[in-house]
């Protein structure tokens, strides 16, 4: 083994990484490689993913077209790989806009309570009326289709669930010992919050949001498949699996790819979603 | 009756290593006769019971004799130790609330106790279950057949578990710290009415408790035990009058009057000894105000005095060899 | 009074607020909309007088109060509007929908609860081959998308097999055998994951109860380990696993969207999306409407079953 200088930066993540559960480390490494596919995509795809190429179309997976091509001949693998693009970006999005809402809020809510919580998590528990899904296609149904509007959808599902378990876990960390010292010290809640509950609350949030984003691939890809989010001819999971049912019996490799691909990040970031619980959140605070 | 004959338990822990949680005990309880079984948290009672009801945690391994009626239950396949369960041995447990299943009405397990070993239809059970429960003192026993245990007190709760465990007439009654978990003011009538109810059918009972007023109060013999071993058993009379055992001893000494008993341990200096590699000599020895050289060799023999019986060599029937210590 | 007809009046209470909220923010839904939410709706056919006479006839002119109260009062007589293309009254075309979403959503939760409450009992007290199986199974439903496995299902049973129509639907009342050769592919596609989920909650429930000590208690009076698992544990396993399932249902409500696209069924969900790419607000309302109240209902019932199961929940706070 040669000792190579690793950046400090580099040494933390790989330290990070070792410290997961081993299934976590599976979901963490597919996830590494997923990003850096979407972001080397125009490196990685073979071909310009809305090319269109009448005399492939419908073309069986060969070494020109790895997951062959769609009935306007354009090559699935490439789609693929872009269509991963915008549903990662997407998926990034919504958690991160839901999750730098739930902080502030949940915080809020479970370290003062009282009048406080009740005016943060009241109407917060009105978007849980709606289902899921029918929330985020309540919001479309308003401001109509698209990428964007899908990630801010996502976001305002993921928004109460998130806040919820921030509440609870600033809940618990405000009841602690430490909080009173303190407190007794003469620190101002705005510090208390910042030396001592956000950072000893962030860990089933942190879990929580990691699972959610599995779900978000779902999601957005469920939107996509019924029009109603990323539109053509921006390439997306959703989309593609919308547009392949037509010629499903004769080129099913149109179908079957991007619903594989779904599939994987949502297994993968379920499993990262466990593992963080495990080291994170020992009192499964997130659900 | 119930004979225990050289039971050994050993149970798997971290690491591949085994905790010797009973090691070697014979002790019998005839019927109508209460027997306490006593001594500190973690001696190994509770496992000598789970011995004898078949109940050891997973993995346990368990070798001697139990005899239930002069049957050897070693031998029995699941579902007849199942028949033998409730039937012929029945356990009451240290906390009622736990013992009882909260979604089910008390009525309905204390019914089911019966219908687990008589083919009886619903209506008759519940009526049999309607006079148990009167008979451990629920009051309006017909009206409450159908509360769920959470509306009734640690005490209530407690006669329930007692009615159920006595449902089919048992020969042997184990009772596990029984009234640990209640009311000082309730433990004594829980500890009458168990008495009251096992006398009159000649049920035997095992008293466990680390409690030595309840000895005082019900039992009419006591087995000492001390890490994983029975040190010392005789008729309560007896053994309060003049232990034999050190530890015996140091238990009595250490216990306040019995008119006021602490629910806590009695305080004896130094650590009870790791049961996964236990001492080779006496496992009292490092706590022993009496040890002496003999003591850390061999581990100390069984010897009957009068009418008990006691393992410790200050008491072997062969003058000691060498000096004690004090 | 008795605890359990006070908890049922209690929570009965609590549905009406919820039911309130919900009914003022999809009566919103059309107010909100950027711009003339009328300019939309007819799009190039928009003339000054065209959206004059449409905002008059949606009443968009009235008071927003005014305009609520006339749209709860028509609810509450059944009245829920007008297509706005077809111009037929909604209540007949939801007559029509609702059912079809309904059969979709109850047989795939009764599938789904027939499979995964015995499979997630058997992970938690079967050998290591049960554990392993219905893992793998509940990591398969989770990670993949329903409409996903629906298209790999009408490629797999009815693509290849020829023994199953890929997509179409006839009325239970007219042909009940083939109302459910339609119905068994979309049903099949939401009950996999939904049982996964039940699988999931239901192997956690019961090991959570098997390690608590009234199952010894229940071992020591002779009771058979199939009712200890059964009858007592699973009982005691009831309250999170209704709650899932409850939960589970405004996810199933969610697919059925997804599934009636996919299976070319009739029913709500369809409805809402092609209402919606139409700009026909007054269907989305309704449909979204009829969705979130079957949801709310559902909570309800799981909220009163789990009570019922479950005497420490209807007791609480009794006092
Ligand atoms: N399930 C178990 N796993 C590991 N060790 C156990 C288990 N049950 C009991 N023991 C050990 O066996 C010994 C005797 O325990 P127990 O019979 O419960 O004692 P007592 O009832 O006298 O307090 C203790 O050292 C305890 O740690
Ligand atoms: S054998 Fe020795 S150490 Fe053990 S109790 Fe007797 S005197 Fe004490
Ligand atoms: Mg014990």
């Amino acid at each position: 083994m040669t000792a190579k200088s690793t950046p400090a930066g580099g040494t933390a993540v790989v330290r990070a990484f070792f410290w997961l559960p081993r299934s976590a480390r599976a979901g963490a490494l597919i996830l590494v490689v997923l990003v850096i596919v979407t972001l080397l995509a125009p490196l990685i795809a073979p071909h310009d993913p809305n090319a269109i190429d009448p005399t492939h179309v419908l073309a069986a997976p060969d070494l020109g077209h790895p997951f062959g091509a769609d009935a306007l001949g354009r090559d699935v693998f490439s789609r693929t790989v872009y269509a991963l693009r915008t549903s990662l970006a997407i998926v990034f999005a919504s958690v991160a806009v839901a999750s730098l809402a739930a902080l502030p809020l949940g915080t809020a809510a479970g370290y003062f309570g009282g009048w406080v919580d009740q005016v943060i998590s009241r109407p917060l528990d009105m978007l849980l009326v709606l289902p899921a899904l029918l929330l985020a296609i309540t919001l479309i149904a308003i401001v109509g289709p698209g990428s964007i509007v899908a990630a801010l959808a996502i976001a305002l599902i993921y928004l109460p669930i998130l806040a919820r378990v921030q509440r609870a876990a600033s809940l618990v960390v405000a009841h602690a010992g430490f909080v009173e010292g303190g407190r007794a010290r003469g620190w101002s809640s705005l510090a208390v919050l910042r030396r001592h509950v956000v950072p000893n609350a962030l860990g089933p949030l942190l879990v929580q949001a990691a699972i959610l984003a599995g779900f978000a691939v779902q999601i957005e890809a469920s939107l996509s498949f019924l029009g109603l989010g990323t539109q053509p001819p921006t390439p997306s999971l959703g989309l593609m699996l919308s547009e392949g049912r037509d010629v499903l019996t004769q080129a099913p490799w149109v179908e079957i790819f991007p619903g594989l691909a779904i599939a994987v990040i949502v297994l993968a970031f379920n499993l990262l979603g466990d593992g963080l619980r495990h080291r994170l959140d020992p009192q499964g605070m997130a659900s | 009756m119930l004979q225990i004959n050289d039971v050994r338990v050993r149970i798997p822990v971290a690491g591949g290593r085994w905790v010797e949680a009973v090691d070697g005990v014979t002790l019998a309880v005839g019927s109508g006769e209460i027997v306490g079984l006593v001594g500190e948290s973690g001696c190994g009672k509770s496992t000598l019971g789970g011995a004898v009801m078949g109940l050891l945690p997973g993995g346990a391994q368990l070798s001697g004799q139990v005899l239930l009626d002069g049957r050897d239950l070693g031998g029995l396949t699941a579902e007849e130790y199942r028949r033998v369960r409730g039937n012929d041995i029945a356990l009451v447990s240290q906390d009622p609330s736990a013992s009882l299943d909260p979604t089910f009405a008390v009525g309905a397990q204390v019914a089911e106790a019966i219908r687990n070993h008589r083919d009886i239809g619903r209506r008759e059970a519940r009526e049999r279950a309607v006079e148990l429960l009167r008979a451990v003192g629920i009051p309006d026993p017909g009206a409450r057949y159908s509360d769920p245990p959470h509306r009734f007190s640690g005490g209530m709760k407690q006669r329930v578990v007692i009615a159920a465990a006595l449902a089919n007439d048992p020969s042997v009654l184990i009772a596990d710290e029984p009234t640990t978990a209640l009311d000082v003011t309730i433990q004594a009538q829980i500890l009458h009415l168990l008495r009251d109810l096992t006398v009159r059918t000649g049920t035997g009972v095992l008293m466990i408790t680390h409690d030595l007023g309840v000895v005082a109060q019900v039992c009419d013999r006591i087995a000492v035990m001390y890490a994983g071993q029975v040190v010392e058993q005789g008729t309560v009379r007896d053994v309060f009058a003049d232990p034999l055992h050190p530890y015996t001893r140091a238990l009595l000494d250490s216990q306040p009057a019995a008119h006021h008993r602490s629910g806590d341990l009695p305080v004896i200096l130094g650590q009870v000894p790791d049961l996964t590699d236990p001492p080779a000599g006496c496992r009292f020895a490092a706590r022993c105000a009496r040890v002496h050289d003999r003591c850390t060799t061999a581990p100390p023999v069984v010897e009957t005095r009068g009418g008990g019986r006691v393992a410790c060599w200050l008491h072997d029937a062969l003058p000691p060899v060498a000096q004690e210590v004090s | 009074m008795n605890p359990r007809l006070l908890f049922v009046l209690r929570r009965l209470g609590l549905t009406i607020p919820v039911l309130f909220v919900m009914s003022v923010v999809i009566f919103l839904i059309i107010r909100l909309v950027p711009g003339d939410p009328v300019r939309t709706m007819l799009g190039f056919r928009a003339t000054p007088e065209s959206i004059a006479q449409v905002r008059a006839q949606l009443h968009l002119d009235d008071p927003l109060w005014v305009q609520y109260r006339d749209w709860l009062a028509g609810l509450l007589h059944g009245d829920f509007g007008q297509d706005f293309v077809s111009k037929a009254p909604l209540s007949e075309l939801l007559a029509q929908r609702v059912p079809v979403t309904l059969e979709i959503t109850l047989l795939s939760m009764l599938l789904a609860v027939a499979v995964g409450v015995p499979l997630g009992v058997r992970a938690a007290v079967g050998g290591r081959w049960a554990r392993r199986l219905t893992e793998g199974f509940v990591v398969f439903g989770i990670s993949v998308p329903d409409f996903w496995l629906g298209i790999m299902l009408v490629l797999v049973c009815a693509g290849t097999m020829m023994w199953l129509p890929p997509s179409g639907y006839v009325p239970f009342t007219e042909d009940p055998g083939g109302n459910l050769t339609y119905m068994i592919l979309p049903v099949l596609t939401l009950a996999v994951a939904e049982a996964a989920y039940i699988i999931r909650t239901t192997r956690g429930a019961m090991l959570g109860v098997i390690g608590r000590p009234f199952i010894v208690y229940l071992r020591a009076k002779g009771t058979r380990e199939r009712s200890i698992v059964y009858r007592h544990a699973l009982r005691n396993a009831a309250t999170p696993i209704a709650t899932v399932i409850g939960i589970q249902f405004g996810v199933l409500l969610g697919g059925a969207i997804v599934v009636e696209t996919l299976f070319a069924l009739p029913g709500v969900g369809r409805l809402i999306v092609t209402a919606i790419n139409q700009r026909n607000y007054p269907v989305v309302q309704a449909g979204l409407l009829v969705v979130a109240t079957l949801f709310i209902l559902v909570s309800l019932i799981t909220d009163l079953v789990v009570g019922f199961i479950d005497p420490q929940v209807s007791d609480r706070g009794e006092s």
